[in-house]
């Protein structure tokens, strides 16, 4: 049964005045951490080639930015120290409670860090947005008490697979089994009641991510989830462009092969790499931010029109 | 030929050929975590035998959509093992075994239009009129003196199947019945 357009965007309305709130207070975050706040193109002539995520194809040789992480990270190469944006990414066919093909992402990146002191923001930026959004009862999600006070957890992605899962991914992990444990088994776990960092992700789990000097089988990339969702995704950055290219070439035939989508090598980005020096990014799902913030069952709810009524 | 689907077209509500069997989606729950694939995760059940099932499907999974039809028919007979019905355009007359009417039985009765569903052409299960008219064939008198309000005594209907009706309700009258719960609505004047 089709439901009033009025009635729900009413009911709506303090979850997208919540929205509203987390919005003003990510910026005001990032203004007293000194960040410019930057706009990059959401259509590009070649996003990133990532296995598994599809670029919605715009006509005229264009796609919708599915992240602005290479425009941003062209802007670090020619030496802005601190960023961030507040846009929207598009990827297709992705539709769920906790995903839209267009959805609202924060991205921030910072020259000479690296994936731990993103961290370090991250405990800083929630603390920050849930000290004034939160009522005196503190902060519910779906009857779950969240906890923005406490210490943070944090663990690898091996030790959370060996304690969910019940196996280690340790070296070259069976994908399709990693991807099913992921998601059903290892994140409905993390993030009860204070976040949770999930860190060192296999390699082949990180297509722009800085291998760890210390454990070459794992990229310094990490997760934060909290009850039990995945809220964002950050890491070291890869700044060697010949083996970037080199991962963007086997993600391009294999999306060829798996996906029947033809993608162009981003040549801009890779030739910006050889001046860009040691740095991190993160990428943080705003929806869902505000979803948790404000109790809200799914991004529906904090959205002004879904997918469907776009 | 039934329609081919693809996973991104996987939804609740959705009816699709596994194994040969038609399945309803009972539950359905988009999942991707962070750069690995797409995952659809489905509660299946077998809309033959009702079993239900949990099952995780990926992008390149494909579905052939379950070739099932309703058509309006009356109930003629049981013979004991299987129930005979007519469409009532063409005439055609099919049976459908005991198992597929299931509980339905207990409010079938000769004549009643349903709803028969086919499965590549084979009845597999039957959607019965909201509400039914049946006789109740016995019924204990109601105890005098006893007014509480709600309160009801077993009675059996036309069908051989038991209700609960209101004390005043007396054997041979008419009631109407809710074939969705199964429950007593109102008694019928004849």
């Amino acid at each position: 049964m089709e439901i009033d357009e009025i009635e729900l965007l009413r009911s709506n309305r303090r979850f997208l005045e919540s929205r509203c709130r987390v919005l003003r207070l990510i910026r005001a975050f990032f203004e007293t951490q000194g960040f410019l706040e930057v706009q990059t193109p959401m259509l590009t002539a070649a996003p990133a080639p990532e296995l598994h995520i599809r670029p919605i194809q715009a006509g005229g040789g264009r796609f919708l930015s599915t992240s602005p992480e290479l425009h941003m990270k062209r802007m670090l190469a020619a030496g802005f120290e601190k960023i961030f944006q507040i846009t929207h990414a598009f990827r297709a066919d992705e539709r769920g409670r906790l995903h839209h093909p267009e959805f609202t992402i924060l991205e921030w990146y910072r020259l000479g860090a690296d994936y731990k002191d993103l961290q370090q923001d991250c405990q800083k930026l929630v603390r920050f947005t849930c000290r004034a959004v939160a009522p005196k009862s503190g902060l519910h999600f779906q009857g779950i008490r969240l906890d923005f006070e406490g210490p943070w957890k944090t663990c690898s992605v091996r030790e959370a697979f060996q304690k969910f899962a019940g196996w280690d991914p340790g070296l070259g992990p069976d994908l399709d089994r990693f991807d099913l444990d992921m998601a059903q088994k290892v994140q409905t776990n993390l993030g009860f009641p204070a976040p949770c960092i999930l860190e060192d992700y296999p390699k082949s789990r990180a297509s722009l991510a800085r291998i760890k000097p210390a454990e070459p089988e794992v990229a310094e990339r990490f997760e934060l989830f909290w009850a039990g969702i995945e809220l964002a995704n950050g890491f070291s950055e890869l700044i060697d462009p010949h083996e970037q290219r080199t991962r963007f070439q086997s993600a391009i035939a294999s999306k060829e092969q798996l996906e029947q989508i033809s993608c162009p090598m981003p040549e801009a980005f890779l030739a910006s790499l050889r001046h860009l020096r040691p740095c991190a990014g993160i990428a943080l799902g705003v929806d869902r931010f505000v979803m948790l913030l404000a109790g809200a069952e799914t991004i529906d709810d904090v959205v002004t029109f879904t997918p469907e009524r776009a | 030929m039934a329609a081919v689907l693809t996973a991104g077209e996987l939804r609740k509500g959705l009816k699709l050929e596994i194994d040969g069997d038609p399945y309803l989606i009972v539950d359905f729950e988009f999942t991707k975590p962070g750069k690995g694939q797409a995952l659809y995760r489905c509660r299946l059940k077998n809309m033959i035998t009702g079993v239900q099932f949990d099952r995780t499907y990926r992008s390149g999974d494909k579905f052939n959509a379950a070739d099932l039809e309703e058509q309006e028919m009356q109930f003629l007979y049981s013979d004991g093992e299987n129930y005979h019905f007519m469409n009532m355009t063409s005439f055609e007359q099919i049976e459908m075994p005991a198992e597929a009417v299931g509980d339905s039985s207990s409010f079938l009765t000769e004549n009643l239009v349903v709803n028969v569903l086919l499965f590549q052409g084979r009845p597999i299960g039957l959607t019965l009129p909201n509400f039914v008219e049946l006789k109740i064939v016995t019924s204990a008198p109601g105890v005098k003196g006893d007014t509480a309000s709600g309160a009801t005594k077993p009675a059996r209907l036309q069908t051989g199947h038991v209700i609960h009706v209101p004390l005043f309700v007396e054997e041979g009258e008419t009631v109407r019945i809710d074939t969705r719960t199964g429950q007593y609505v109102e008694r019928v004047k004849g």
